[in-house]
């Protein structure tokens, strides 16, 4: 295990250095002048120009900029954002918990319905269940999330009048933020329907968010289960006059979830993606409505610090993922 | 394994006739499949509508008529026949919009494929056959390509080339390709320690011949599903970047781009929200349903999911 | 009164080409200690009418039965929740391959003591030390740490040791072997079906050994019930089948064993078991055997008196006549 462990944590480094790179030369290898692109149309004199040249390092070899980048990286010093003028790693570590909370409800969500979709769907293979489960899957791994968010708000919002239609929080309650995650801040507020209002809020972003990956996941825990049902040790663990439940959701998912598992790492990189939509869309204050801002805003300090450690955050669960693969797997456990 | 070579082996009625031959027997297992079927005919009728396109639409997508704004669909209330699926805010009629929108999701799944598959297929066929060193650094690229989320790297990429329909498609090639490296590096790796290539290379096949003639026929399987599967993804990636307003710029009748239109009017009209993102849903719903066909048809082994 | 009771047993398979008879009017009849051998060629539906008595076949399977009784339950209507109380508890299973049959996931400890807790009212520590001596009772040296370890970590011979040690769990009153030795080495072997009748001999519980190896019969059983393509044959007692064996597919079974061998070249049966498409019409053996006449060909055989073995065969051999 600790060896398993080792040889992964070495596979990181180099990644992470690649990533560093990538982020780096987006702005200043590919075509285009970020400073001219960042004035926009109303462009900028000669000295102004002059200056944010020099403000960015522009003047200097690549290889200096990037030696600059890197070490400030390793410090945690991603530059400074042209818009707000605050270090965008303070900016990324504001606004992550609200992201955190949004992608946890959703992978939550994903998971809680996903597995039993996958288990029943295999259990009763070939059967109704089986069949409406499997294309409720598919329509769901088809569906385009920034539609079917605002489709849920013409239901649940629009005409049902159910759900809020943005934000964290009604504009009523104000408290200060203790953790950045609402669910709990709310609580400790001890303000009487905040936490309601903070639960409403997060109804509708979470569910879209979670669409794709439930059915991934859905998908994924049918074909593994399927394929662990036909094993001799189900048959063992039948022969012992095991209950159904027990065979199915203990034996033979235990089993199932080793594949799953690595699914709901993978689904993961998606629920970043998906937050880029879903927090657009209902003005959820987190990384991705802040990197789609900072996009428009042509803020680069932020598109490039942004990136780097979106990628460090896919990077670290992938991590993660790895080793509870080897926790639930016992063949890689005691090597 | 499944490979194409032995399966034509095991079918000797059919070693004579091997290309019909496999062609029937794949259009056998795929003609099981009842949702992969109508998945096909979906996907043919909007081949159809975006070939048509021009002949088909009652109006000019970007004509505008003042007079009739935000009319609703013919079964509503105060629509009409003139305008079937109603129109939009600024007058254009939804169904024309709609039939040109298709053109451009099938320019878009064909392009982005096209790309990601040259290029992936290419770079995975090297990356199997190069030495390790070399191996290395292909795959801890495309490692790290993958450790961005998809989307953001292609709007990050939008963003410094400029939105327009063009760059959104190159962007999403570029994020999509590393799944083709992996694929075809992965199909390479198996067929390399198999007989016939050792007996290739004894007989003296050169590299390019063993690259392209030897090994890649026997890799395709995979890389066509994979194929079927990027082609909805580049239509939901590229529809999403439109909606961002990174993709197509309006007044491009592009689903996406129409959707971002859309927005502000929601809670007024459902229609001009509703139309678009279902012809999105529909479309790739039938491809992903066509791709699963697929794989269960050229892969056997996968029968079982 | 007979421990296990089974009366023209039928289990058909609803398959892709149609019904498929899988085991065709089978009687089965086992004693508290009797140890009870079934033997035929793959195919033969052994396995199937034991899964079948157990609950463990495919909603494709329809079972049939005049009866099917187990220490005076009737286990042709009884409900998968009154079931479950039966079967693991008083009559349990091992299986042919003891290394993918023991769930990878969990350690051997786990498993065994799952059994106990499910259908015995033992607390934590008393199901520990059960499992401990069940360990022990099968032969597994340190049995404490084995408890913790992983099926991957244990050999062949091993795992179908500790197969047993879960079957004996809850000190069964049947025990059903299905090949129990056929994937194990052949010094192996020996020592898992010498365990297999020991423990038999010192708990009294019934033995139904299923196996296509006469040699395993010989060592081990009592008495010894021939099936052939679904149907039972013969049924005789050991010393008797191997003397005297009165149907000419346990004849030729007999022949094909080296230790029985007057030729250099080992008689084998020609052909295979009748399948799904290519049923005979008269006796199923007809097509390979030596013996067969038009008879035989046409009308299926009748069912001979005890001390013919109850051989399915319309020329039952005898003694007086030259086996060869």
């Amino acid at each position: 295990m600790l060896r398993f462990l080792i040889s992964r944590l070495l596979t990181f480094i180099p990644t992470f250095i690649g990533v560093c790179i990538i982020s780096f030369a987006f702005i200043r290898v590919l075509p285009g002048d970020p400073i001219v692109v960042m004035a926009g149309e109303r462009g900028l004199s000669d000295e102004r120009y002059q200056e944010m040249v020099e403000q960015f390092g522009f003047d200097r070899p690549l290889i200096v900029q990037f030696w600059d980048f890197f070490t400030g990286v390793l410090q945690g010093d991603l530059g400074t954002s042209f818009v707000t003028k605050r270090p965008v790693f303070d900016e990324f570590f504001a606004l992550f918990p609200a992201t955190l909370e949004l992608s946890f409800c959703a992978i939550v969500i994903a998971i809680v319905l996903g597995l039993p979709a996958g288990v029943i769907a295999a259990v009763n293979r070939g059967k109704f269940f089986d069949r409406a489960l499997m294309s409720s899957a598919l329509v769901g791994y088809s569906m385009p999330i920034f539609w079917w968010a605002l489709l849920l708000i013409i239901i649940f919002s629009g005409n049902l009048g159910w759900t809020p239609v943005s934000g964290r929080i009604d504009l009523l309650y104000f408290f200060p933020p203790v953790t950045g995650f609402m669910l709990i801040d709310s609580l400790l507020s001890g303000q009487d329907g905040a936490f309601t209002s903070a639960v409403r809020h997060l109804i509708l972003p979470s569910i879209v968010l979670a669409t794709i990956p439930l059915a991934v996941i859905a998908r994924q825990t049918r074909s593994a289960m399927l394929e662990v049902l036909g094993e001799d040790y189900i048959r063992t663990a039948r022969s012992k006059g095991l209950a159904p439940p027990r065979v199915n959701g203990l034996h033979a998912l235990r089993n199932a979830m080793i594949p799953v598992i690595t699914v709901i790492g993978l689904s993961v990189g998606m629920l970043l993606a998906g937050a880029i939509l879903t927090e657009t869309i209902f003005s959820w204050p987190g990384i991705g409505k802040w990197m789609v801002d900072s996009i428009y805003r042509r803020d680069y300090p932020v598109v490039q610090g942004g990136l780097l450690m979106v990628a460090l955050m896919v990077m670290v669960v992938n991590l993660i993922v790895d080793l509870t693969y080897g926790l639930i797997n016992p063949k890689i456990r005691k090597r | 394994m499944a490979d194409v070579s032995s399966s034509t082996n095991t079918t000797p009625t059919d070693a004579a006739t091997a290309r019909p031959g496999r062609f029937k027997e794949f259009w056998r297992y795929f003609k099981e499949n009842r949702g992969a079927v109508i998945g096909f005919y979906v996907f043919v009728f909007f081949l159809i509508v975006a070939i048509f396109a021009p002949l088909l639409a009652p109006f000019d997508p970007s004509s505008q008529n003042r007079a009739a704004t935000l009319v609703p669909p013919f079964w509503q209330s105060g629509g009409n026949w003139t305008y079937p699926l109603g129109t939009d805010p600024l007058g254009r009629d939804m169904l024309s919009r709609l039939i040109h929108g298709a053109r451009y999701s099938f320019l878009v799944g064909t392009v982005v494929v096209i790309l990601a598959a040259t290029g992936g297929i290419l770079t995975g066929l090297v990356a199997g056959f190069a030495p390790k060193w070399l191996d290395t650094i292909i795959m801890r690229i495309m490692d790290i390509i993958l450790s961005i989320p998809s989307l953001l790297l292609a709007l990050v990429l939008v963003a410094i080339l400029g939105p327009s329909l063009l760059n959104a498609m190159i962007a999403i090639a570029i994020v999509l390709q590393p799944h083709y490296v992996r694929l075809t590096r992965a199909a390479v790796m198996t067929e390399l320690s198999k007989d016939y290539v050792v007996s290739a290379k004894v007989a003296g096949a050169r590299l390019p011949r063993l690259m392209f003639v030897t090994v890649l026929p026997n890799c395709l399987a995979p890389i066509i599903v994979q194929a079927a599967l990027s082609f909805s993804n580049a239509i939901l990636d590229v529809a999403a970047l439109g909606f961002l307003g990174m993709g197509a710029q309006p007044p491009t009748p592009e689903w996406g781009t129409m959707l971002a239109e859309a927005r502000e009017f929601i809670l007024r009209a459902w229609w001009v929200v509703t139309f678009p993102g279902l012809a999105i849903l529909v479309t790739v719903l039938a491809i992903n349903l066509m791709g699963d066909g697929l794989r269960d048809a050229l892969d056997p082994k996968l029968k079982r999911s | 009164m007979s421990l296990l009771t089974i009366k023209n047993l039928s289990v058909d398979f609803d398959t892709a080409g149609g019904m498929f008879r899988a085991v065709d009017g089978v009687d089965i009849n086992v004693d508290q200690g009797d140890i009870l051998a079934i033997v035929g060629e793959s195919g033969s539906g052994k396995s199937v009418s034991m899964l079948a008595m157990m609950g463990l076949l495919p909603w494709t399977a329809t079972i049939t039965a005049d009866e099917m009784s187990f220490d005076g339950i009737d286990l042709r209507d009884l409900g998968p929740m009154a079931r479950r109380k039966v079967i693991g508890r008083d009559m349990s299973m091992i299986f042919q391959e003891p290394m993918s049959s023991l769930n990878p996931c969990f350690t051997v400890g786990f498993q065994i003591k799952e059994s106990l807790k499910i259908h015995l009212d033992l607390d934590r520590a008393e199901r520990k030390k059960r499992a401990i001596e069940l360990m022990e009772l099968v032969g597994i040296p340190d049995p404490e740490r084995r408890l913790k370890a992983f099926p991957h970590q244990l050999s062949g011979g091993m795992s179908q040791r500790v197969m047993i040690a879960m079957a004996l769990a809850c000190k069964p009153r049947l025990l059903i072997a299905d090949e129990p030795t056929t994937a194990l080495d052949v010094t192996i072997q020996a020592q898992i079906l010498d365990l297999l009748a020991d423990l038999q001999k010192e708990t009294g519980m019934a033995l139904i050994l299923i196996t296509h190896d006469m040699g395993v019969v010989a060592e081990t059983a009592q008495r010894v019930q021939v099936q052939y393509a679904g149907q039972k044959v013969e049924e005789q007692e050991v010393r008797g089948l191997f003397s005297d064996p009165h149907h000419p597919y346990t004849a030729a079974l007999l022949a094909a064993l080296p230790e029985r061998a007057t030729e250099r070249h080992l008689p084998t049966i020609p052909g295979v078991v009748p399948g799904q498409y290519d049923r005979p019409q008269g006796c199923l053996f007809s097509p390979r055997c030596k013996f067969a006449d038009d008879k035989c060909r046409k009308t299926p055989p009748p069912v001979q008196p005890p001390d013919l073995g109850l051989a399915r065969c319309h020329y039952p051999i005898t003694r007086q006549e030259d086996v060869a």
